[in-house]
């Protein structure tokens, strides 16, 4: 016919399902391998009459579906149980009746998503996208209502007249020989084509443009800006309602937070240090504690060894020692009182450093204290 | 295609062997033991009654709803077996029958009944507008008379159109059965609102309807795999083929899942909002047994015939069909059970009184067909979509 074409295969379409199955089955019987099969929808037992072995599909799909619990119920867990614990309705962290929906919606997804892009890649063997078949009047009938039939010119035993004498002996409504063209068969990736690579940007262009168009302008259109307009008080604005302008209202004077009682030694710490005693023991845990809000808040100034050598240098007065004898005698509620009021140029820190954490900043000064001040008895 | 004409002359127009005189012997036993367990135990037999009741229904308003789905989304391949449902339908003509004895024990069954209870429970006054006896007893008559309406329009147009072939009859039944879905879906919600979540008149699950329609459609597509393939192998129908049978599977698996997605969104989102006024009804079968029990309705109603019919093989094997068919129509009861029976006590109660009310749904199912198999024809004749179901194909 043409030079440059070669003759990929004898297609032959049938009218109904039990046509197709018939003919496949024979066409299978007659003793050939390369032949394929196509069909508007799924015509069941067809795998059966081309003599087909046990589609390995349902594994794939099972695998991937186990994928998709897997992932989900150890996704959940990890977050659940190590990353972001919280307590939802009282129940426990690890609560699996509210696991099952994603689970199920996660293993349904892989299964079939997954399944689908590995036959893309095995049957049609993307990258490529090309077929001999593609655009004939043979794949328009059987993406339509034809039941279509065609052997491969590949076929060992392939025959062109006697593969048309078999179509014509099976009932076959149309037979046709479908070429290809050498040149337009290519294993070779599409991607980079200049006309695809040119479509996906302007698909990309258009899709980002439009959802940029949508959330930044569209959605402060009337109406769909009556969700913002909304009676509460937005976080950084005055509020209206209140005549100083704060919608967070204070809580009445005198209200006492539950658990903390307010600090009975205000401007004496003298009584701080007779009455106050440290609930804390200096075990393992409470010292590291205390050593890590130490070096958080104290050594900035004291330094890294409350030795006055402050980090700072120079921009406020060094703080004396802390190995003097007058603070290594002090008893633990004193260093409390500076800590929690201040002393001279050193504010208050109550608000940074929570009550146990300073009872834990002294037991770690303590431990200084005495690395500072070894004696020969702590040697031996 | 063969354009011989049909001819069912040769298929048996009566129930093979003694099975006519076993469904009289089961359904009579089943009377006898069910009314001398009202005798002895009226309060616990109104429950098993109520079982007995929904289940019945189950079979005979999923029936009519699959003739319906026949209608109303053009299938051909299920023409074939229509009569099958339309037969199962006819057990709505004596649902009043069984349902005769409750109307009698009703305060037995629901607080809501009993003035005493109602007078002191808020809860029960603000639901009174609804659950009120005489609102009751109309809604039920409402309910009968629309199925029995439809159910009579239906089998009188089919039947009609075995003698006159006409084709618009079947245009006239879609119609019908655009109409009758609707009242379908509320009649249906009604009936295991009343019948089931009043039992507990505290309790409210919006779910319940669907949860009821999801098991009554599992039972009627069931009983008739179950039904049809014993009429095919005792020639009372033509041969189904192996696409009629994996149709029937399918319609099983399908159900089999639907409920177990009904059946765990209602636990689900009870167990998630915690509301006391709902979980006691989940508690009440967590607990003195039922907690086996609750366990055992996952297993026999979704695992076992989720995994039994997964592979395509069973589906077409027409052995297994039965097998599971029954299993399924057996999980429908139990599931009921599980409904109904810890409302009636704290602790699992299965005992001879439960016994009777089964057996009279089994005679009464075999006893209906017997008679409707000796009066009608098997197979819908005049349907004009018969020939493409006989040669139907996937």
């Amino acid at each position: 016919m043409k030079d440059t074409q070669h003759l990929y295969s004898v297609a032959a379409t049938f009218d109904t399902p039990d046509e197709i199955t018939h003919a496949a089955n024979e066409v299978a019987k007659a003793g050939y391998t390369r032949f394929d099969v196509h069909t508007p929808y799924p015509v069941h037992g067809m795998d059966h009459a081309m003599k087909l072995r046990q589609s390995r599909i349902g594994f794939f799909a099972f695998a991937f579906g186990a994928m998709g619990t897997l992932t989900a119920i150890s996704f959940i867990s990890w977050i659940a149980l190590s990353d972001y614990p919280l307590v939802i309705g009282g129940k426990p962290f690890w609560s699996w009746p509210a696991f099952v929906p994603v689970s199920f919606e996660l293993t349904v997804l892989l299964a079939s998503v997954l399944s689908t892009l590995a036959m893309i890649v095995i049957y049609f063997k993307f990258p490529n996208v090309s077929h001999p078949l593609h655009d004939t009047p043979y794949m328009k009938a059987v993406s339509a209502d034809k039941f279509g039939i065609n052997i491969e010119s590949v076929d060992p035993k392939f025959d062109e007249a006697k593969v048309s004498e078999l179509f014509k002996k099976l009932g076959a409504r149309n037979i046709a020989l479908v070429y290809y063209d050498a040149a337009s068969i290519t294993n070779r990736p599409r991607l980079f084509e200049p006309k695809f690579i040119s479509i996906l940007v302007a698909v990309a262009l258009v899709v980002s443009g439009t959802t940029y168009f949508t959330l930044n302008k569209v959605l402060y259109w009337e109406p769909f800006s009556w969700m913002m307009d909304q009676a509460k008080l937005k976080a950084q604005k005055p509020s209206e309602l209140f005549k100083d302008g704060i919608g967070m209202r204070p809580p009445v004077e005198g209200t006492i937070a539950r658990g903390f009682l307010p600090y009975p030694f205000k401007g004496q710490p003298d009584s701080a240090g007779k009455y106050l005693l440290n609930p804390l023991l200096p075990t393992k845990e409470v010292i590291e504690r205390g050593r890590a809000r130490y070096l958080t808040f104290c050594s900035p100034c004291h330094g890294n060894f409350g030795r006055g050598d402050s980090r700072l240098a120079g921009q406020f007065p060094n703080p004396p020692t802390l190995h003097s004898d007058k603070v290594r005698s002090w008893p633990d509620g004193n260093i409390y009182h500076v800590i929690t009021e201040g002393q001279n140029v050193m504010p208050s820190y109550a608000r940074q450093i929570a009550r146990d954490d300073r009872w834990a900043i002294i037991e770690y000064l303590r431990v200084l204290q005495r690395a500072q001040n070894a004696q020969e008895a702590d040697l031996r | 295609m063969s354009s011989t004409p049909l001819n069912f002359d040769n298929l048996k127009k009566s129930l093979p062997g003694k099975t006519t005189v076993t469904g009289w012997t089961l359904l009579a036993i089943g009377i006898v033991v069910s009314a001398a367990a009202y005798l002895v135990d009226a309060e616990r037999s109104a429950f098993s009654n109520v079982i007995l009741f929904m289940f019945l229904a189950s079979l005979a308003i999923g029936g009519l709803f699959l003739v319906a789905l026949e209608y109303i989304s053009g299938a051909v391949w299920s023409v074939l077996m229509r009569r099958v449902n339309e037969f199962m339908a006819g057990l709505v003509l004596i649902l009043p029958l069984v349902a005769l004895p409750l109307f009698f024990n009703l305060g037995h069954l629901f607080h809501w009944a009993r003035p005493e209870a109602v007078a002191g429970d808020s809860l029960l006054q603000a639901k009174e507008p609804y659950l009120n006896l005489n609102f009751f007893v109309v809604r039920f008559i409402v309910t009968m008379v629309v199925w029995w309406l439809f159910y009579w329009l239906f089998t009188r147009n089919s039947k009609k159109q075995d003698t006159t072939k006409d084709q618009k009859i079947t245009r006239t039944n879609v119609k019908l059965a655009a109409v009758f879905m609707p009242l379908f879906a509320v009649s249906i919600t009604f009936l295991a609102i009343d019948w089931m979540m009043s039992i507990e008149a505290h309790w409210y699950s919006t779910i319940l309807g669907v949860y009821y329609f999801s098991g009554t459609v599992l039972a009627a597509v069931a009983a008739a795999t179950y039904i049809a393939i014993k009429f095919m192998e005792n020639g009372l129908l033509p041969t189904l083929k192996r696409d009629h049978l994996y149709s029937l599977g399918t319609l099983m698996f399908v159900f089999v899942n639907f409920w177990a997605y009904i059946a765990f969104s209602q636990f689900m989102l009870t167990w998630y909002a915690n509301l006391p006024e709902e979980t006691f009804w989940f508690m009440k079968r967590w607990k003195e047994g039922w907690q086996f029990v609750s366990v055992a309705l996952i297993i026999v109603h979704f695992a076992v015939p989720y995994f039994v019919l997964l592979a395509q093989d069973a589906k077409m094997d027409p052995k297994r069909l039965k097998f599971i068919a029954i299993w399924i129509l057996f999980a429908h009861l139990f599931d009921l059970y599980w409904l109904v029976m810890p409302s009636f006590k704290e602790t699992v109660t299965l005992g001879w009184v439960e016994i009777g009310f089964p057996l009279i749904a089994v005679g009464a199912v075999i006893v209906l067909l017997s008679y409707k198999v000796r009066k009608n024809n098997l197979v819908p004749v005049g349907d004009p979509k018969l020939e493409r179901a006989l040669n139907f194909r996937l």
